[in-house]
C-alpha cells in the first residue's frame, strides 16, 4: 500500500468503549483524516463526540455535508445518516435505505472511502454485534487498501470483526491494545 | 510518447467510473433527464444497487436497457431517486414551525407553501396536520413536487406500511402535537392510510429541481434532505430557485444535517435556528452584505 492518508473505523456494539481505548493512545501527531462510524441508539452523535474527546489525543468533531476531511481529526458519522466520502475528499450524506438495518452503515463508508483513497486508505473493523462493515473492508482491500480487524476472542461482541475476518480477511488481526499503537507506526513512517 | 494507446490497463475502479459516465450520459441524452450534477459517491452506489436488482451484471448493460427498452426509465428513475421520508422526522424541526414560523405565516391571508422533493409523502401530511392544529390549514395552500412520478402517486395516496405508526405517532407528540396521531389515519391490516382530507389544500405536481423554473410565490419552502444528493453548483441552482420563490421574509427549511456553507447564494438567506436549518430570506439590506 501507500502511504496512508486516511483511516476509516467501524464498530458497533461496544464501541465507543473501543473507541476511547484506541483515541486515548493514538500519537496526537498523526497527519490522517480518521472517520468514525459507530452504530449507536440514539438521535444524535454529540455526546459521543464529547465522550470521546475527553480520551482523544486528537479532536473530535461530528462530520459535517461537504466539509473537506481533515488530517489530525477525528470525524464521527452523523446519526440517521450515510457517511460517504466523495472522490473529492469532502464528505456526503444520504438518507437511503437502511443497509443491514443500520444508517449511518459502515460499508457505506467504506466503500466510498475506498474508491476516494485507494491503496492509501486503512480500514479497521472494530467490536460489534452485526456484519455491518466487513463487506466495506473487502473492498478497501480490493482497492490496495489495508484492513485491521480486532480479534475477536478479544472483542466485547465478536460477530463483527469475524464477520469481516471471514469475508473480507485481514492484514493485522489484534487485539484492541494493539490497535493504536499499529496504528501509529503504520502512519508515521 | 504521444496518444494514449499504449496506455496501462485501468484498474477496475477506473473502468467502473466510465461506465457511470456513460449511464449518466445516457439517461440524459435518451430520456432528458440530468443527474450529472449529483453527489457522485451516494449516486454511484444506487447505480450499482440498480445492477444488483436487475441483475445486470454490470453498469453497462444497465445503460443499453436504458437505450433500447423505453419502460425501463421508470425502473432506472425509482432506482436512482431516494423517496425514503418519515413522518415528523426531527421533531424539534416541526415544534420550531409551529413556534417559530407559524406565528409569522398567521399574518398572512393565504399561506403558499412548497414541499420540495416531497417522496412518499410523509412530510405533506405531518405539515397539514400541524397546520390543522395550528388553525392555519384552511387558508393554507401546500404544492408538493418531486420529480419521480410512482413517488407522487404514492404521496397522493397516503398509505404507509403500519408498522411505521408507532414511531410517528412518538415523533408527532414530541412535535408538539396535541391529539393522537391515530386520530388521522385508518389502520387496516398491515397498513395505515392518512385522512385524505389532509389532502384538501395540497396539490402534488411533477418538479424537477434540475431543470424545471419557479412556479409559485411561497411564504415557506420545505426542502428536506434532496440537497444532500447534488453537487455544489446544484444546490446553489436550487438554493436560487427557492428565494426567488419566496416572498420578502419568506423562511426556508432544510434537513437538519444540510449545510450551506458551500452555497454562495446562502448570503440571501438568515438563520431563524441555526441549529434546525430553519432560515429567512433576505432579513438583511441589500447591498451592505
Ligand atoms: C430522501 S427524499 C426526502 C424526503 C423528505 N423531504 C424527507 O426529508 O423525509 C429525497 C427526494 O428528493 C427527490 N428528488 C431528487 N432529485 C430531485 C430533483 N432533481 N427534482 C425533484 N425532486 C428530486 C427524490 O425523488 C426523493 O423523493
Amino acid at each position: 500500500m501507500a502511504a496512508p492518508q486516511a483511516i476509516v473505523i467501524g464498530c458497533s456494539a461496544g464501541g465507543l468503549t473501543a473507541l476511547e481505548t484506541l483515541f486515548s493512545a493514538l500519537l496526537p501527531n498523526l497527519e490522517q483524516a480518521i472517520v468514525v462510524c459507530c452504530h449507536t441508539g440514539s438521535s444524535t452523535v454529540e455526546l459521543m463526540c464529547e465522550l470521546l474527546a475527553q480520551h482523544a489525543t486528537l479532536p473530535v468533531v461530528e462530520a459535517s455535508e461537504r466539509a473537506p476531511l481533515e488530517g489530525g481529526v477525528i470525524h464521527v458519522a452523523p446519526s440517521g445518516y450515510h457517511l460517504l466520502v466523495e472522490a473529492t475528499r469532502r464528505f456526503a450524506l444520504s438518507v437511503d435505505e437502511r443497509v443491514s438495518y443500520a444508517r449511518p452503515s459502515i460499508d457505506v463508508l467504506f466503500d466510498s472511502a475506498a474508491e476516494a483513497y485507494r491503496d492509501a486508505l486503512i480500514g479497521v473493523v472494530l467490536t460489534g454485534a452485526n456484519s455491518d462493515g466487513a463487506h466495506g473492508l473487502a473492498c478497501v482491500r480490493s482497492n490496495g487498501g489495508l484492513a485491521i480487524v480486532q480479534d475477536p476472542a478479544d472483542a466485547e461482541a465478536a460477530a463483527m470483526p469475524m464477520a469481516a475476518l471471514e469475508i473480507a480477511g485481514a492484514d493485522y488481526c489484534a487485539p484492541l491494545a494493539a490497535i493504536a499503537p499499529l496504528l501509529n507506526r503504520l502512519c508515521l513512517p | 510518447m504521444n496518444g494514449p494507446a499504449h496506455q496501462a490497463p485501468l484498474a477496475d475502479a477506473d473502468l467502473l467510473d466510465i461506465e457511470v459516465e456513460l449511464f449518466v450520459r445516457a439517461l440524459k441524452l435518451r430520456h432528458g433527464y440530468d443527474f450529472s450534477q449529483y453527489a457522485p459517491a451516494s449516486l454511484k452506489r444506487r447505480i450499482l444497487q440498480l445492477v444488483q436488482s436487475q441483475q445486470t451484471g454490470t453498469v453497462s448493460e444497465l445503460t443499453a436497457r436504458l437505450l433500447h427498452e423505453p419502460a425501463f426509465l421508470a425502473i432506472a428513475l425509482e432506482g436512482l431517486s431516494v423517496p425514503v421520508s418519515e413522518m415528523f422526522r426531527d421533531p424539534d424541526v416541526f415544534r420550531a414551525l409551529r413556534e417559530q414560523v407559524f406565528p409569522v405565516l398567521a399574518s398572512y391571508p393565504q399561506i403558499n407553501i412548497w414541499q420540495a422533493g416531497c417522496a412518499h409523502g410523509q412530510e405533506v401530511y405531518s405539515l397539514a396536520i400541524l397546520l390543522e392544529e395550528a388553525g392555519l390549514y384552511e387558508r393554507a395552500q401546500i404544492y408538493a413536487t418531486d420529480f419521480n412520478e410512482n413517488a407522487l402517486h404514492h404521496a397522493q395516496e397516503g398509505i404507509y406500511p403500519a408498522k411505521e405508526a408507532q414511531l410517528w405517532s412518538r415523533h408527532y407528540l414530541a412535535a408538539g402535537g396535541s391529539q393522537s396521531l391515530a386520530d388521522y389515519y385508518s389502520a387496516r391490516y398491515e397498513l395505515i392510510k392518512l385522512d385524505q382530507r389532509l389532502r384538501r389544500h395540497v396539490i402534488f405536481a411533477n418538479h424537477n429541481l434540475v431543470t424545471d423554473e419557479v412556479f409559485c410565490e411561497a411564504h415557506l419552502v420545505l426542502c428536506r434532505n434532496v440537497l444532500i444528493y447534488f453537487s455544489d453548483p446544484l444546490q446553489d441552482r436550487t438554493l436560487a430557485l427557492f428565494r426567488d420563490s419566496l416572498v420578502r421574509g419568506g423562511f426556508l427549511c432544510l434537513g437538519t444535517r444540510e449545510s450551506l456553507d458551500f452555497a454562495p447564494s446562502a448570503t440571501d438567506f438568515s438563520a431563524v435556528n441555526a441549529a434546525l436549518r430553519i432560515y429567512r430570506l433576505g432579513s438583511r439590506n441589500p447591498g451592505t452584505g
